[in-house]
């Protein structure tokens, strides 16, 4: 395996640690104003109250090592996806300021804007998400000089509002499994009733997904010839979604937690294999994709990037699993809390 | 006079210095504090004083907003690269990117791990373990600040690289150097910049100097922030017990760091004279070579005329600072052609603010201390309100630090290799990156008023006055909860201020 390869899966790994781990962040806020009442709006958002922040480092980490170990695709992506970019960061401002000050004022209608707030940023920071991806499958129009030569709308193809829609659908499944987790009494009976239907909801959009990758985008599943274990993943992810019932109705959810992890796991890991070896697909002319050879840093470059990884993310996975043992158990309110 | 608004790199770099100067308000403090905190919760352990553990309390929240805010306004920096600065980030990723990303794997997840334990491990873990968070936030920020003044010292003085062009066939080989980018030679020949030494790259001639510039002067920031405060307390006659020894641990902090600054800011310009000396010259106001080279106290340089207007000066200083002799000469922007000129106006003026503010932060720290000595400091009111409105003053010699440097460093984005005018991103065109602007005007806008505003509620409630005896476990049982309840006294902090008096 080359470096190259190396640092794909590393980028996958990253994305994939954001994506479970944000993704319930972003699930319990697309589900925010579902909750009543200010002690529901509070314990929904210190549910995620001590972790968020964290879990966003991933994002931040994976767009770090994007731009070192692959530049020509950050800077592509990146300035491409412009307006997408910054209707992202914007949406993201909102959910961090959202949750750092809600609680900290007692008006009634303050509250409400910042409730307001923290739920649309997180449903469209996950749409934002999910549109990139679907581009990333679709194809954009790169020209030789690797410049995005097409507009915001471009962007917009009714495959990428698709995968933006189960996104949306993935994330709250798995923020509400979460919230199930972290809370008790009145609340989690109420989020006990929402999981059958993010479930139902989830489960129709990734069968919708399947069925039109399958038959617009054959090209996804060229790889599984060469990848044959591919397809161990993809029966796995398919127990895993079954799973998840399963346990709930069991009264396990911390293993509907887990299914629900595995799920996202290996839908990025599917999609990986899927696109492999390119970064992002031309659509006006294959030989100008962006792949991981033509739009990487320099073997020194990734070597030494290896090594930092090598040495840092033993640390980053320590950090994360005391961080989430420490703040174990059902959220209780305390005057810490937001 | 409206033609930049259509000018895609004039926008970029408009919506660059907004985004970063407004996020620059949020970590000088945390990394400040954070030394800070790692002070006073440090005396709590050892010494048991309930005062420590409110004073620590209290700006743990001070902390805890501000370090939000920080967040929150810093995604937007680790992105832009890629979406405003295309072309240099193609250009530089290769180095500049790794440095980025080592920030993210050491210090990001360090700070936002321990920071959970911090803001709410309190009733979570136990006293030491809270405390080694603190340190490790504190780390975490210090790494932070190692990485992005690294990244940036490189675009200041690039070291422990080479230039390799990319032809249409992939095939690459290195460039001659000295290489300066044109876009018009290229040829059809990609050149990139790429790490041959990363440690070169790392401790390149400027990183050292600057991380400890900046550093100290985060830590000077957050003392002025301390003091402000707790000087308010005290001419309010509030909370004066923690308010007196939490004056007393900000003012020899900043007291020290005050006075190590001009030693490390004298560093970092030795090093700017001998990597940078147009911007040397722009910084001094420097037009022309001559020998006894003067230094500027004030002035406005005058760049038409190419003179400094209503100047005082000290003749042969800069010659004396630069060589260690009054005669020999300073290269002026003379030396220079002057399409390499930065701008001499902003660039003198801000760099003249902010060595004028370093001495007022000594003269007023060493002033406090000598009557912290004679033990009349809190009487002295008229320092203290002195104290609680120069608080803004360390914000603008932060500020004014990072324009000299930046500004000063134009018109290069690498200095000597890649202007700014060609690092901009093909793809954008200029009424996305107004749109973008105007979205950031406005919404940063609201949020500082929100920050000044909660700051302002929290400052105004002031620490919670009450004092509880160390604890030796957490509570846990609802016996546990009412004991801990008892033992509050309510503002039994507040009277044993009061009793001092």
């Amino acid at each position: 395996m080359d470096l190259n390869t190396i640092w794909f899966l590393l980028l996958g790994f990253l994305i994939m640690g954001y994506a479970v781990l944000d993704g319930f962040d972003l699930g319990v806020g697309a589900l925010h104003l579902l909750t009543k009442g200010d002690e529901e709006r509070r314990l929904s958002m210190n549910s995620i109250g001590p972790v968020w922040d964290g879990n966003e480092v991933w994002l931040v980490t994976a767009g770090g090592a994007l731009f070192a170990a692959f530049p020509h695709a950050y800077a592509t992506a990146f300035s491409g996806f412009y307006l997408a970019f910054m209707l992202l960061l914007f949406a993201l401002i909102f959910r961090a300021v959202a949750l750092e000050v809600r609680s900290k004022e007692e008006m009634p209608w303050w509250r409400s804007i910042w409730d307001v707030s923290f739920s649309i940023s997180s449903i469209l920071a996950t749409i934002l998400f999910g549109v990139a991806v679907g581009n990333l499958v679709v194809g954009l129009p790169i020209g030789a000089d690797m410049e995005f030569q097409g507009t915001f709308f471009d962007l917009l193809s009714p495959y990428a509002v698709l995968v933006g829609i189960f996104t949306l659908a993935l994330f709250m499944m798995h923020g509400s499994i979460y919230l199930y987790l972290k809370t008790e009494g009145d609340l989690q009976a109420k989020v006990k009733e929402w999981i059958p239907r993010t479930l139902s909801f989830f489960v129709i959009m990734y069968i919708l997904t399947t069925i039109f990758t399958l038959t617009v985008y054959p090209e996804m599943t060229d790889n599984f010839e060469r990848f044959w274990w591919v397809w161990g993943v993809v029966v796995l992810k398919v127990l895993a979604i079954a799973n998840i019932p399963r346990a709930l109705y069991l009264g396990l959810p911390f293993r509907a937690f887990v299914s629900s992890c595995c799920v996202i796991a290996a839908l990025l890991l599917v999609f990986g294999i899927g696109v492999y070896p390119n970064m992002i697909v031309s659509s006006l002319d294959p030989a100008y994709n962006l792949t991981l050879y033509n739009a990487s840093s320099s073997q020194k470059t990734l070597t030494i990037m290896f090594i930092i990884a090598l040495i840092g993310m033993p640390f980053v996975l320590a950090y994360t699993a005391s961080i989430y043992w420490i703040f174990r158990g059902k959220v209780k309110l305390d005057k810490f809390s937001y | 006079m409206f033609e930049w608004l259509t000018d895609v790199v004039m926008l970029s770099r408009i919506q660059f210095a907004l985004t970063i100067m407004f996020h620059y308000l949020f970590p000088p403090l945390t990394i400040g504090l954070g030394a800070l905190l790692v002070i006073m919760e440090g005396m709590y352990l050892k010494t048991g004083n309930p005062v420590y553990e409110q004073m620590t309390k209290f700006w743990v929240k001070i902390f805890a907003l501000t370090f939000g805010l920080g967040v929150a306004s810093g995604i937007v920096m680790e992105f832009q690269f890629g979406t405003n600065w295309a072309t240099y980030s193609r250009f530089v990723g290769d180095v500049f990117g790794s440095a980025l990303a080592a920030e993210g794997i050491f210090a990001f997840f360090l700070e936002s791990g321990f920071l959970a334990i911090l803001v709410f491990g309190w009733n979570k873990v136990g006293p030491k373990m809270h405390f080694f968070s603190t340190i490790m936030v504190f780390l975490g920020s210090i790494f932070s600040a190692v990485w992005i003044v690294v990244a940036n010292s490189w675009m200041q003085t690039p070291a422990g690289f080479h230039i390799m062009g990319y032809d249409e066939a992939g095939n690459s080989f290195p460039l001659e150097m000295p290489f300066v980018y044109d876009p018009g030679a290229l040829d059809g020949v990609m050149p990139r910049a790429e790490i041959t030494s990363f440690w070169e790259m790392v401790l390149n001639p400027s990183s050292v100097v600057r991380i400890l510039h900046t550093v100290v002067g985060c830590f000077v920031l957050a003392s002025f922030v301390v003091m402000s405060v707790c000087g308010y307390y005290i001419v309010k006659g509030r909370h004066l017990e923690m308010s007196k020894r939490c004056f007393a641990i900000a003012l020899a902090f900043g007291a020290f760091w005050s006075v190590v600054q001009p030693f490390l800011g004298h560093l970092s310009a030795e090093i700017v004279a001998e990597h940078q000396p147009a911007k040397l010259a722009a910084f001094e106001g420097l037009y022309q070579t001559e020998e006894y080279s003067p230094l500027y106290l004030f002035g406005i340089p005058n760049t038409a005329e190419e003179r400094v207007d209503f100047g005082v000066k000290i003749p042969g200083m800069l010659s004396f600072l630069v060589h260690g002799s009054f005669q020999e000469p300073v290269a002026g922007l003379d030396q220079f052609p002057q399409e390499d000129w930065p701008p001499v106006f902003i660039s003198f003026t801000s760099y003249h603010i902010m060595v004028g503010l370093g001495m007022y932060f000594i003269g007023i720290t060493l002033l406090a201390l000598y009557l912290l000595w004679r033990g009349t400091l809190f009487e002295t009111k008229w320092l203290l309100w002195v104290f609680v409105f120069s608080v803004l003053l360390p914000y603008l010699a932060n500020h004014t630090g990072w324009i000299a440097a930046e500004v000063g460093r134009q018109p290069w984005l690498v200095y000597g290799i890649l202007r700014t005018e060609h690092g901009f991103s093909k793809a954008v065109g200029p009424e996305a990156v107004l749109g973008s602007l105007v979205l950031f005007m406005l919404i940063y806008a609201l949020l500082f008023f929100m920050y000044v505003y909660l700051l302002d509620r929290k400052i105004r409630s002031g620490p919670e006055d009450f004092v509880h005896t160390p604890v030796s476990k957490t509570p846990k049982g609802p016996e546990d909860v009412v004991e801990a309840a008892t033992r509050r006294g309510p503002g039994r902090g507040h009277l044993a201020g009061d009793k001092e008096e």
